[in-house]
């Protein structure tokens, strides 16, 4: 394996890691704004808070490593996105940044404060929609090159029925994923009620997902006819991923096996998200930019993954020792333990 | 194609965005090891009140992580949106420690949230403590690994510019520059400073308003200590830079001390004003002592102004920038050396109100010492973005839209300030020491029944 194909295999994985994780916060922000609007907040907010508190950071940290990735592998990355997407990167972040503070400000200063509770929930589901641009823009066509630089065609982007069909994806992904995730873990924390209706947003969430996601694919053949076949050459991944997708929804129909649920669904979005970013090769964006162009020199490429294999032996024990404290603690998550700071 | 507009508002939103970040970022650096300094304290000598005080400011610390973390996801975005140029040159040179930061940023993470909840977790507060280390090592690190990035902008070196391209690049070499040791230990000593005062001066606010709790007076002397000690190294550390720049950068020594003329036993301009002749009036001369900040020998010849081309030389008005940062850090040495003589030799007078006003104002003069600093520092290597290699227009982006995002960029750490200030003040004074006290004896005393 090239050293271009390992750094993006590595950078994809990481925001594969990004989009599991900050979906389950996003959704859970969200269902937990929707839970205080509908007087139903007793129900939910316990858990939602239990499961984010020692996450939240950790989360983060996942979309700095891949941004922060990217331009170590792949500079030309930062020439061209980095002019393209001032405005809508710009936003993402202010609304990353609204949901980073208001979290911890809602949870260690005032507790209960509806407005940061509405403003979380909101921004939590907006940013993903501000984010998914630039999938839309790695498609290409909405690029002119103007005096030898590239700037956004705004009014063709927001235009495209492609580029609102990947917002929907992504909203719907979001609270789809999270609601599959909390009802496993209500479940495990014996709150049944909780769980119910967890399953229920689940239920409800895989309608618009699947329609979106399939919508997708028929949209790119008239934009990125080479994407497209690319997509079509690869249809046993994707059919793996829908039949996941249906094991899933079958058992948490059944009321049953809601542990085996949440893993097919990483499964389910593994496949769908490997095979979407193999298809999307060899373009980084389309047509201007390919990974060979973009990749950095061999020096650097290979100062990365040294660093990136030392980095991962902290890490991954340090994820494990994280988890096995919180998220597989069977005393943390049924609530017996209050060892808030 | 440059679009001057683009350039102007680039450099003032990324200087915004720094010079909010810096103070969650410095204060992010330093509590971590004030908190552990604090709950190793309490534990070897058995004192509840420093555990107290870990617990206090690590519950504090966590609104100030906050908006820490999402200010420098900012500034880690904006580097590529306002700099396109720049990063795509600085990817290929100097994304190694970038990408080392983000590791020393994740470690930092994991055990800080682990450390917030597992107050009551393990048997012995020992485990608890040793968390600690993994935090406080995270925070420095990614201090060292981003101010390694920022002393390669100042001292760009690893590579070789053949027609145009990079080549023959060396990581390593990029990463150890010159700049680099000055750089680094400046910062981490002077966010440790920082830290200390900033939270001695939240002590010595409690004692004056009134209580008078052994909580308040141990933490003043346990930090004021600290900060005597990080001061002391920071101005050592100082003097240091102030020998890296006569010798690779003189153009910002000579701009910062207002120095044009190159001469032997070049003497230090302290204060004054630059009037309209560019003349300077009502400033203190000490003679022969810029040759000794500058290569330690009175003797010594000192690079001036005069031998740079007039669009290589740095603003002039960065030499108030420097006396503002030097008076300052005298003057809270000077604070914390009195204030421990007088706890030594019993004087009086550091109980006195106008002596506690004294150390409140250091919290906030250290802070507007590291603000001043860092502009210093980032103005003084003006017009470069890479000094000697890429000037700062030619890194900046061309999109037409970076004044309107200065404009919303203000009004979010508008928010993010007011927000923080107002959270922090709730958390404490609606439980204050007294207060903690009383409710942990109240479980423990039921607990015993």
């Amino acid at each position: 394996m090239s050293l271009e194909i390992l750094g993006i295999t590595v950078l994809w994985t990481f925001l594969f890691g990004y989009i599991i994780v900050a979906s389950i916060d996003f959704g859970a922000g969200f269902f937990n704004a929707y839970s205080l609007l509908t007087n139903r907040s007793h129900i939910l907010t316990n858990i939602i808070q239990r499961y984010l508190s020692p996450v939240w950071e950790v989360t983060n940290v996942f979309l700095v490593f891949f941004f922060v990735g990217i331009v170590g592998f792949f500079p030309q990355t930062a020439y061209y996105y980095g002019t393209l997407l001032l405005v809508p990167v710009s936003i993402s972040i202010i609304l990353l940044a609204v949901r980073g503070s208001y979290y911890a400000f809602e949870s260690y200063g005032s507790r209960g404060h509806k407005g940061y509770a509405f403003a979380y929930g909101l921004s939590g589901l907006l940013f993903p929609a501000s984010l998914s641009v630039v999938l839309t823009i790695s498609e290409g066509g909405f690029i002119d090159v103007v005096n030898g630089h590239p700037e956004l065609d705004y009014w063709k982007l927001y235009t495209s029925p492609l580029s609102w069909s990947i917002v929907l994806l992504s909203v719907a992904a979001v609270l789809y994923i999270s609601a599959v995730f909390l009802t496993w873990y209500a479940w495990k924390a014996k709150d049944l009620e909780a769980s119910n209706l967890m399953r229920k947003y689940a239920l409800i969430w895989s309608i618009p997902l699947i329609i979106t996601a399939a919508g997708i694919i028929v949209e790119l053949r008239d934009h990125n006819k080479i994407h497209y076949e690319n997509i079509v050459k690869l249809w046993p991944v994707f059919s793996l991923s829908a039949l996941l997708f249906l094991v899933t929804l079958y058992f948490i129909w059944k009321k049953r096996s809601y542990g085996i649920s949440v893993v097919l669904l990483i499964l389910q979005f593994a496949f769908a998200f490997f095979a979407y970013g193999f298809s999307h090769y060899p373009y980084l964006l389309y047509p201007h930019l390919t990974i060979h162009e973009g990749f950095t020199n061999q020096e650097m490429a290979i100062a990365l993954v040294i660093v990136f294999v030392l980095g991962l032996c902290l890490l991954i024990p340090s994820l494990y020792l994280l988890f096995r404290l919180f998220l597989f603690n069977k005393e943390y998550v049924t609530g017996e333990r209050k060892d808030h700071a | 194609m440059i679009n001057e507009s683009a350039v102007f508002w680039s450099r003032v939103l990324t200087e915004l965005t720094l010079s909010f970040h810096i103070i969650y970022a410095t204060i992010g650096v330093g509590i971590p090891l004030m908190i552990m300094i604090a709950q190793w304290v309490g534990y070897k000598n058995n004192d509840e009140h420093y555990i107290l005080l870990a617990r206090r400011w690590a519950r504090g610390f966590v609104i100030t992580v906050a908006v820490g973390v999402v200010t420098g996801t900012a500034i880690g975005l904006q580097l590529s949106l306002l700099w396109p140029n720049f990063m795509q040159l600085a990817g290929q040179v100097i994304a190694l420690p970038l990408f080392m930061e983000t590791f020393a940023f994740f470690f930092e993470a994991i055990f800080l949230g682990i450390y917030l909840y597992t107050w009551d977790r393990f048997d012995s507060q020992k485990k608890h403590m040793l968390l600690l280390i993994p935090v406080a090592i995270g925070a420095s690190m990614s201090a060292v690994f981003i101010t390694i990035v920022n002393a390669f902008m100042n001292a760009p070196q690893g590579f070789e510019i053949l027609n145009g391209e990079l080549v023959n690049i060396q990581p390593l070499v990029a990463m150890f520059n010159p700049a680099m040791p000055t750089k680094v230990a400046h910062v981490l000593v002077s966010a440790y400073m920082t830290s200390a005062f900033i939270l001695a001066s939240i002590a010595a606010f409690r004692l004056l308003k009134g209580s008078n709790h052994i909580y308040h007076k141990k933490a003043l002397f346990l930090l004021m200590k600290l900060g005597l000690i990080f001061s002391i190294a920071t101005a050592i550390i100082g003097d240091f830079s102030g020998k890296y720049l006569a010798e690779y950068q003189p153009e910002k020594l000579a701009a910062a001390e207002w120095h044009f003329e190159t001469e032997e036993g070049a003497s230090l301009v302290l204060l004054g004003f630059l009037n309209a002749e560019e003349e300077i009036t009502y400033s203190i001369r000490i003679p022969y002592a810029l040759s000794i900040l500058a290569f330690g020998n009175p003797m010594a010849e000192v690079v001036g102004l005069e031998e740079f081309p007039e669009d290589e030389i740095p603003p002039l008005y960065i030499h108030y920038l420097f006396n503002i940062m030097v008076f300052i850090g005298m003057f809270m040495i000077l604070v914390s050396i009195i204030y421990l003589a007088g706890i030594w030799r019993a004087w009086s007078f550091i109980k006195a109100k106008w002596f506690r006003w004294g150390i409140v104002a250091g919290g906030p003069l250290s802070i507007i010492a590291i603000e001043a600093g860092w502009w210093l520092a980032e103005v003084g290597r003006q017009p470069w973005i890479l000094r000697g290699i890429m000037r700062t227009e030619e890194g900046a982006t061309t999109s037409g839209q970076v004044d309107l995002m200065f404009i919303l960029f203000c009004l979010l750490y508008l928010v993010l300030g007011i927000g923080s200030i107002v959270v922090l003040r709730r958390m404490f004074r609606s439980n204050t020491i007294e207060q903690e006290i009383a409710d942990r004896e109240s479980v423990k005393a039921g607990e015993g029944q």
